[in-house]
């Protein structure tokens, strides 16, 4: 089950479990909520290039009530972070959240240790995240990537194999 | 005292159509994912299962597993029975319709009333279903759904009587034995075909006419409380009234299950499916009017042309 099953089920059916798991990990409606700019990534994931559908994670749903995944989708001030909780509480259980852009996870470019007055430094710090995508802001590839591995950590099992790890070329630095 | 015979038919009728409704909303809705892919130029499902067939599967599999949430202030047991009553009028609504000349789980003289007549307790369903959840979104939309009733509902009637004028017969069966002899009522009823169109996509709250749903503005609509197993429910009774309008619409203006080579229950399938694109066609092309805009459309120029199409009708075949 994911983050926030609000009761733990008094038999286990192993077998059962894994069928609904892997139901689950193939049907991702996010919920449709953007913050910032990242929220613009994530609309064109789901758009013509990219297309979140082809795994069965395009459906927005507007309602939470109907949403598996939320995707905090940019900066979290003090004044939204009401509304992003009390969004995550009206979701039904399993429920799995996706810390998009460096905002989300640590506040990025507002993290200003004694001035910043008003962004939430991090979404974690209200609900609990299950994948965190950095970059500011991240590509619609990257998004993807997050879903395989909520996929992957869901039932287990990785969809595409793993993107090869590519050498940066060495930046010369510069001798003054 | 029923015989065994008429028992095993109810009960093969009740399996058959069980199966069609299961197998028809798992397909219509990875069609509609697919159509609606293609129309953006996307793809669309593609991952889960051949040519993402599955996606519904998985989507059904997982809405079961999922949590039920009764909002605390819900009317609990009205709450509870919206679902029930938006699915069971359609379920019944199948009996009559046959699917080819001998494939009918049961043969009723009054056939077309009595889809007509279950078609209106879908809307008794949506305003349950607004009114039990206590949520400002879901009653909005589903005052729409009441007030929109009376634009479509009284065009489709006005557009239905020339049908039956010109076959003579409530019975869906008859009325395509009548195509029969002469040709698709289509052809007699261009007007009255037109109207139809409109109307059961109003009937069926799809786009442009979406507004019970209206996710743009009422969040989800008459079901934004919903989750799990109930919204599904939804769902289930909203493709499974898509495909018996399909099925009334190619009953009575395209011939039913005539047609040349195919056998008929094919022909049948293929007009039903036909119409089926064409409302999704309608969905992901047309932006969603305004109620007043759709209002004002239904009573004002919907119900005069279909009045003047029924007069018509009437007064040539009057004078033949």
């Amino acid at each position: 089950m994911g983050t926030g099953s609000v009761v733990p089920p008094l038999i286990h059916f192993a077998q059962l479990e894994k069928v609904l798991n892997h139901a689950r990990a193939n049907s991702l409606w996010p919920l449709t909520f953007g913050l910032a700019c990242c929220a613009i990534e994530m609309m064109a994931a789901a758009g013509p290039k990219y297309d979140l559908d082809r795994f069965g994670a395009g459906v927005f749903r507007a309602s939470p009530r109907q949403a598996d995944v939320m995707i905090v989708a940019g900066t979290v001030t003090h004044k939204m972070a009401e509304t992003v909780k009390r969004l995550y509480l009206q979701m039904p259980a399993p429920k799995w959240v996706i810390a998009m852009g460096n905002c989300a996870i640590s506040g990025g470019p507002f993290k200003l240790d004694d001035i910043n007055y008003s962004v939430v430094e991090g979404a974690d710090q209200i609900v609990p995240v299950d994948i965190y995508v950095p970059g500011c802001p991240p590509r619609p590839e990257a998004l993807i990537e997050a879903f395989l591995q909520l996929e992957a950590k869901i039932s287990g099992v990785r969809r595409f194999p793993e993107a090869p790890v590519v050498e940066l070329p060495k930046i010369p630095t510069e001798t003054t | 005292m029923i015989s065994e015979i008429t028992l095993i038919r109810t009960l093969l009728s009740i399996l058959g159509i069980t199966v069609v409704v299961g197998v028809n909303a798992i397909f219509v809705v990875w069609f509609e994912r697919k159509v609606a892919g293609h129309m953006q130029y996307r793809l669309g499902p593609t991952e889960v299962g051949p040519a993402g067939l599955l996606q519904t599967v998985a989507d059904g599999l997982k809405l079961v597993s999922k949590q039920i949430i009764f909002p605390q202030s819900a009317d609990k047991p009205i709450f509870i029975l919206a679902p029930i009553i938006c699915l069971v009028p359609v379920f019944i609504a199948l009996v009559p319709v046959p699917f080819s000349a001998t494939w009918q789980a049961h043969e009723l003289d009054v056939g077309l009333l009595l889809v007509i007549a279950l078609g209106l307790l879908n809307t008794l369903g949506i305003l349950l279903a607004g009114w039990g959840c206590d949520n400002k979104y879901a009653l909005l939309g589903a005052s729409r759904a009441v007030a929109q009733i009376l634009a479509y509902k009284i065009p489709l009637l006005l557009c239905i009587l020339p049908i039956i004028l010109l076959s003579g017969s409530f019975s869906l069966r008859e009325i395509v034995l009548v195509q029969e002899q002469s040709t698709w009522f289509a052809l007699y009823q261009p007007v009255g075909f037109l109207i139809y169109l409109i109307a059961i996509t109003l009937e069926t709250n799809r786009s442009p006419f979406d507004f019970a749903e209206a996710e743009s503005e009422l969040v989800a609509g008459f079901h934004t409380e919903y989750s799990g197993m109930m919204f599904s429910l939804f769902f289930l009774a909203e493709y499974t009234y898509m495909l018996v309008a399909s099925a009334i619409a190619a009953i009575l203006f395209l011939g039913g299950w005539l047609g040349p080579f195919l056998p008929g229950p094919v022909w049948m399938l293929l007009k039903i499916y036909f119409f089926l694109f064409l409302m999704m066609w309608f969905r992901w092309t047309f932006p969603r009017v305004r109620v007043d805009q759709m209002l004002s459309f239904g009573w004002k120029i919907l119900l005069p042309i279909s009045l003047l199409n029924f007069l018509i009708t009437a007064g040539v075949m009057a004078a033949l």
